[in-house]
């Protein structure tokens, strides 16, 4: 529950709401208190002496009472009502824009849903938690402590036997606090773990429906989900022994000072009206008591609602410069001496690029080759730093890309990546998402050399939506959408991993045509498999075993690269293994 | 000819909710627990009287119990205090009792409203997943029935309360003064119109609440899901100024509900106060003309009081009402949406299989994704059990589309497909899906290991058959050389293999399936030319007793085929055996020599 204080930052700029909403609480219980005085004074005034004459002004007293407590009530309500929403949509915010600045390493280690329940769940629990427990809890303490003080002045004795339990009751909460935590924090994860089955669920329904799997999922669904259900009931079953205890305790003191008092009275030690007043002070506590039992609860699943949100703001973002990057100097693109291994590698694997030394000249074109799984995506990606390098230099122009602002760089780096991922929005905002300020007729020839001129018979042309995924597309069309999206600013430099895989031989060549132009200008890597592919390239480079093993033309290559050959014709398999 | 009568569902757009669908869902969610709920309703009205005699019980104390002790009697004192602790343990034990029951009710039902809303998710078309989005299924499973969760947590308590007090106190008004008790009572028409009035504006508030909680996780999902593309074009601001507009969207509609609950709650404890004082004046007068006890009045007044005590509480009800309302009335649209593609009333089953794989014709078929745009203009086609048949051509012109038809991911336009004389429609769900498996352009991996990737063939494989699925197409290899081997986690969506990996996942995945009709869409466009070439190589015994239909750009493929069909825009323009093709003059010769070219 120590958690709940790291809300204090989003509290802090509400905080005189939330001082409002409490004193409104506390007028309100006040007024409560008050008005059973005034029926009493009616009642035995003017009433008992049929005093018509007075009951007006007492009347009016009563009215103002209600109407003050009835404003108080909505009056507190509606001082948080915007400003709490401000807070749970500040959270929300900031957990997001957090995730979209961690980088790719850190999304690859948590599953989805785990992240969607942080911004959804865990921020309703949060919200109910600063609408009313906060404010309960802090007015019910309020209430008990006068309340206290009140029955200690009555009667000490009998204060004493009737505020008894507290100790005992305190440490049972404590003991329940523990266990309850780590039933709540169980269960938001596994309703984490909920969010990301049905979330791959619907993002592989192809492959569910193709083997007909649906049973089989539904089968994991249902076992995920009945662990939540028991979660929940241990959960029930905690919350269901605190309310006893919470409820007993207080009572059996009661029921004590209730004889005691009485057999204090029955000695003349104690008058009637004292008991009566002390007695009514206890029962008019026990909602203020009773409520500590959900109170707690929601308080401890705030609390480790608050862990988990936490978890994700508190990772570390790395710097976003290394060093300096130096002046541009129209060098390409450098790697020397690169090394990198994922960060979840098994200690003692070697590292999976170990030494890339590669030059590629301003306004060059390289190809990539390299067996499946030799590291060329990995290779890619440290260029834009989607993953930083392990160790070694990457420039661009001779500027080091460790001392480049993210932005800068990525404004200088395109990528069209090898699963041509889309958003489920336009044709345009897809292509224009590398140069939101390009114009039509930058979009225009974009699309033209990606040979993307299906867009046309799209419904709505290139406002037409993709769906999610881009899935309403073809396969080769996704792909030379993403390809679009990469060339559409002319940027300097350009990423293109394995562009052309989708594509017919025709389209492809029409494709490389067209390429070539916008190719001339830029300096790129182009990671290939085929030698048709290949053939954008000025030269190629081979990666094998973690290095650059060869650079040259592709022809050069053929003839002196045994490894080389074996990856384009495949002729050579076997004899190279 | 049957049109597809998918309603359009782009954008925001949600689905029709037929009428009463959510007044249905909740009681046939409700009704498998109706006697847990009526023993639930009994604990609590025993647990009620229980409670309600303590006040009663002290005042009995003080008025028996301690002129009896001055009388040196302590009896009626002990046999009160024994009476008011028995009170209090036995208001908790069944208070305990209701706390577990009701927590066991709940659970029960949002089970089967999760299990339901996964089920539906997944019977439901492909067509609905494309205009749907996942995001606003999961936001459908996991925010609309946490919605019910809070309806169900507060509600069902607070519901019996208010009501067992409301109808307790009531009676007990009429029974002490009819006149002021039927004019205390009157207050329940403005109340009611209070509640009117607060349901009908809350509704609306939680009604776009439901949308925009739906918008907030399509784009949290969505961002979080393309993190690279969106890093990598620097599309942070423009996302964030999105979502912080869903976002607020949202969080307006949640301090819209705070509101109308703030102004329902004042107004409605503000008519309570009048009505109090009101009754008050009344009463006072009644005394004054001596047609009313002064002792009846006192009563009466405090009773009074407690009749409108349970406002908050209802106020609270109400409040998760109308959310779970809204949220319900999203859930009940969803799973009243019929699949498109649907499972047949009266499933058969195929012939017995001749080991020799099945027979596929396609008679007068024609296909459009969308209504007006054909994509497959009419056709036949026969495919011979055993086959290989190649298809190939341009991108786009619909070959992934004649295997997802095949496939039945969509059902026919027009015309039908049958698998050895079976209407794929009439062909029960598990018959199909042993019976065709495809390989999708798209290679999907689920989080979890890669053999429980490879298992979804065949999920009762053993090890070994899992195994020899991956060495058979060469992806043993590398599968032994990650960290765990075959237990190594791929990650979402296969993140931690690379893309060739991937698709050899997929295909042993495939394989282990063992169909008799194997579609393969692409299934080796990422691969090296090595793997391609063991693949192939593979292929030819892998595809001996099956019948396959094999869609590549790669035309080395194609020289495995005994048949190869080239698609132009939706038609099948030439169809022959390899040799046939290439010795001719047409499309497929030109394409072939033009690859021919390509190699090397
Ligand atoms: N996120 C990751 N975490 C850990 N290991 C990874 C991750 N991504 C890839 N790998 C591993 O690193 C190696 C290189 O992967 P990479 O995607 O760079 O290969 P590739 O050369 O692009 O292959 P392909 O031609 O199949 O696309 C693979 O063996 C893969 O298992
Ligand atoms: N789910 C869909 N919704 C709407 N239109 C679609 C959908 N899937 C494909 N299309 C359209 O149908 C046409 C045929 O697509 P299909 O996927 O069959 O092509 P393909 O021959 O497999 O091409 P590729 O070689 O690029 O994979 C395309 O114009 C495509 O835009
Ligand atoms: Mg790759
Ligand atoms: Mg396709």
């Amino acid at each position: 529950m120590r958690s709940l204080l790291r809300l204090r930052t989003y509290a802090y700029p509400i905080r005189w709401y939330l001082a409002g909403a409490v004193l409104a609480a506390l007028l309100a219980s006040g007024a409560v208190l008050v008005t059973p005085l005034v029926l009493g004074r009616i009642v035995d005034g003017p009433i008992a002496h049929r005093d018509t004459g007075a009951l007006w002004p007492l009347i009016g007293l009563l009215l103002t009472l209600g109407l003050a407590e009835a404003g108080l009530f909505g009056l507190r309500r509606i001082l948080v009502a915007r400003p709490l929403s401000r807070v749970e949509a500040a959270m929300r915010g900031d957990l997001y824009a957090k995730l979209q600045r961690l980088p790719v390493a850190f999304h690859d280690r948590w599953a989805s849903g785990q992240l969607l329940s942080r911004a959804t769940s865990d921020m309703y629990t949060l919200r109910l938690f600063l609408a009313f427990g906060f404010i309960f809890l802090i007015v019910n303490s309020l209430t008990f402590a006068v309340g206290s003080a009140v029955m200690l002045v009555l009667d000490w004795r009998l204060g004493l036997i009737v505020l008894a339990p507290t100790v005992p009751l305190m440490l049972f909460c404590t003991r329940f606090e523990g266990k309850y935590s780590l039933a709540a924090r169980t269960a938001q994860d596994q309703n984490g773990d909920l969010a990301t089955v049905l979330e791959e669920s619907v993002l592989g329904i192809r492959i569910l429906k193709s083997f007909g799997r649906h049973r089989t999922m539904a089968r994991q669904f249902a076992q995920r989900a009945d662990r939540l259900r028991d979660t929940e009931l241990r959960k029930t079953r905690l919350l269901a022994d605190l309310w006893a205890v919470i409820v007993l305790l207080p009572e059996l003191a009661l029921g004590s000072s209730l004889a005691v008092g009485a057999v204090l009275v029955a000695h003349d030690e104690l008058s009637t009206g004292t008991l009566v007043a002390f007695l009514s002070t206890a029962l008019a506590l026990r909602w203020p008591v009773e409520s500590m039992g959900w109170l707690l609860a929601y308080s401890n699943e705030a609390g480790t609602a608050t862990d988990r949100l936490f978890e994700v703001l508190d990772a570390p973002e790395p710097a976003s410069t290394h060093g300096t990057a130096g002046p541009a100097t129209g060098d390409g693109i450098r790697f020397s001496d690169v090394r990198f291994r994922y960060p979840d590698a098994p200690d003692g694997s070697p590292d999976l690029l170990r030494g890339v030394d590669l030059h590629i000249r301003r306004g060059e074109t390289m190809a990539l080759v390299g067996a499946t799984g030799s590291g060329k995506t990995t290779l890619t990606a440290l260029l834009p730093r989607l993953y930083e390098a392990t160790a070694g230099t990457i420039t661009v122009d001779g500027r080091d890309v460790a001392g480049l602002e993210p932005a800068e760089l990525r404004s200088l780096v395109a990528v069209a990546f090898e699963d041509p991922t889309l958003f489920s929005a336009t044709v345009r905002e897809n292509v224009l998402m590398g140069a939101p300020d390009a114009t039509d007729a930058a979009l225009e020839k974009a699309l033209a050399v990606a040979q993307a001129d299906f867009v046309a018979d799209l419904p709505d042309g290139v406002d037409t939506e993709v769906g999610e995924q881009g899935l309403s597309l073809s396969g080769g069309q996704r792909q030379r959408l993403a390809l679009a999206r990469a060339v559409v600013g002319n940027p300097p430099f350009l990423v293109l991993d394995d562009p052309l895989s989708a594509l017919d031989v025709r389209t492809e060549a029409l494709v490389e045509a067209a390429l070539r132009e916008v190719l001339a200008d830029s300096t790129a890597l182009v990671v290939a498999h085929r030698p048709s592919t290949v053939l954008l390239a000025d030269r190629v480079a081979v990666l094998a075993d973690g290095r650059i093993l060869d650079v040259g033309t592709h022809p050069e290559l053929l003839a002196r690269c045994p490894e080389y050959r074996a990856l384009m014709s495949g002729a050579l398999e076997g004899s190279v293994a | 000819m049957a049109v597809l009568e998918a309603p359009a569902l782009t954008g925001d757009e949600e689905i029709p909710v037929p009428p009463g669908a959510p007044a249905r869902l909740l009681r046939s969610l409700l009704g498998p627990q109706r006697r847990r709920v009526v023993l639930a309703a009994v604990l609590i009205l025993v647990q009620q009287a229980a409670l309600q005699s303590g006040p009663l019980l002290v005042a009995y104390a003080i008025d028996q119990g301690i002129p009896a002790l001055r009388r040196h009697d302590s009896g009626p004192l002990v046999a009160i205090i024994a009476g008011y602790l028995g009170c209090a343990l036995l208001s908790t034990v069944l208070q305990r009792a209701f706390i577990r029951l009701t927590g066991l009710i709940n659970q029960d039902i949002l089970l089967e409203l999760r299990t339901r809303i996964f089920r539906h998710a997944q019977a439901l078309g492909l067509d609905f997943h494309e205009r749907y989005t996942s995001g606003r299924i999961i936001s459908r499973a996991t925010s609309d029935v946490d919605a019910l969760r809070e309806l169900l947590n507060e509600g069902l308590q607070e519901l019996l309360s208010v009501a067992i007090s409301v109808c307790y106190i009531g009676v007990l008004l009429l029974v002490m003064d009819w006149r002021l008790g039927l004019l205390a009572l009157a207050s329940v028409v403005p109340m009611w119109l209070l509640v009117r009035m607060f349901r009908r504006r809350s509704a609306r508030v939680y009604r776009t609440g439901r949308t925009a909680v739906a918008s907030v996780i399509v784009r949290f999902t969505e961002t979080m899901n393309g993190i690279r593309p969106v890093q990598a074009f620097r599309r942070e601001e423009a996302n964030l100024a999105a979502f912080t507009e869903s976002n607020q969207a949202y969080t307006r509609s949640n301090a819209g509900g705070l509101l109308e609950m703030a102004r329902y709650v004042g107004s409605s404890r503000a008519t309570a106060n009048l009505w109090i004082t009101a009754v008050v004046l009344v009463g006072a007068y009644l005394v004054t003309d001596r047609s009313l006890e002064i002792g009846v009045l006192t009563g009466f007044v405090l009773y009074l009081r407690r009749l409108y005590d349970p406002i908050d509480q209802l106020a609270m009800f109400l409040n998760s009402y109308q959310a779970a309302v809204a949220a319900l009335e999203k859930i009940s649209g969803l799973l009243a949406h019929e699949p498109s593609v649907a499972p047949p009333a009266t499933p058969r089953q195929l012939p017995p299989g001749t080991g020799k794989g099945r027979a596929v014709v396609f008679e007068r078929v024609s296909f459009g994704y969308r209504d007006g745009t054909e994509v497959l203009p009419v056709f036949d086609l026969t495919l011979a059990s055993g086959s290989t048949t190649a298809v190939v051509g341009a991108t786009g012109a619909g070959k992934s589309t004649l295997a997802k038809l095949l496939a039945r991911f969509y059902d026919p336009s027009g015309g039908r497909i049958t698998l050895d004389g079976v209407d794929l429609r009439d062909l029960a769900t598990e018959e199909l899906r042993r019976g065709v498996v495809m390989v999708t352009q798209e290679s999907f991996l689920f989080s979890g290991t890669v053999a429980e990737n490879i298992a979804i063939g065949r999920p009762d494989a053993t090890r070994a058959e899992i195994e020899r699925a991956a060495r058979e197409i060469g992806a043993h290899d590398f599968i032994t050389a990650l960290p765990d081997g075959y237990d190594t986690d791929v990650r979402k969506r296969g993140g931690r293999i690379s893309a060739g990996q991937r698709q050899l996942v997929a295909f042993a995945r495939a394989l282990l399936a063992d169909p008799a009709v194997l579609i393969l869409d692409e299934a080796t466009s990422s691969l090296d030319i090595p793997g391609e070439q063991a693949v192939q190589h593979a292929m030819r015994t892998v595809l001996a007793g099956r019948t396959a239909v094999i869609i590549a750009h790669r035309l080395s493929t194609v020289e495995i085929a005994d048949r190869v069909l080239v698609m132009d825009h939706g038609e099948i323009v030439e169809d022959g055996t390899p040799a046939a093709l290439i010795a001719g003059t047409g499309r497929f010769a030109t394409l072939h020599s033009a690859w021919r070219e390509s190699l090397v």
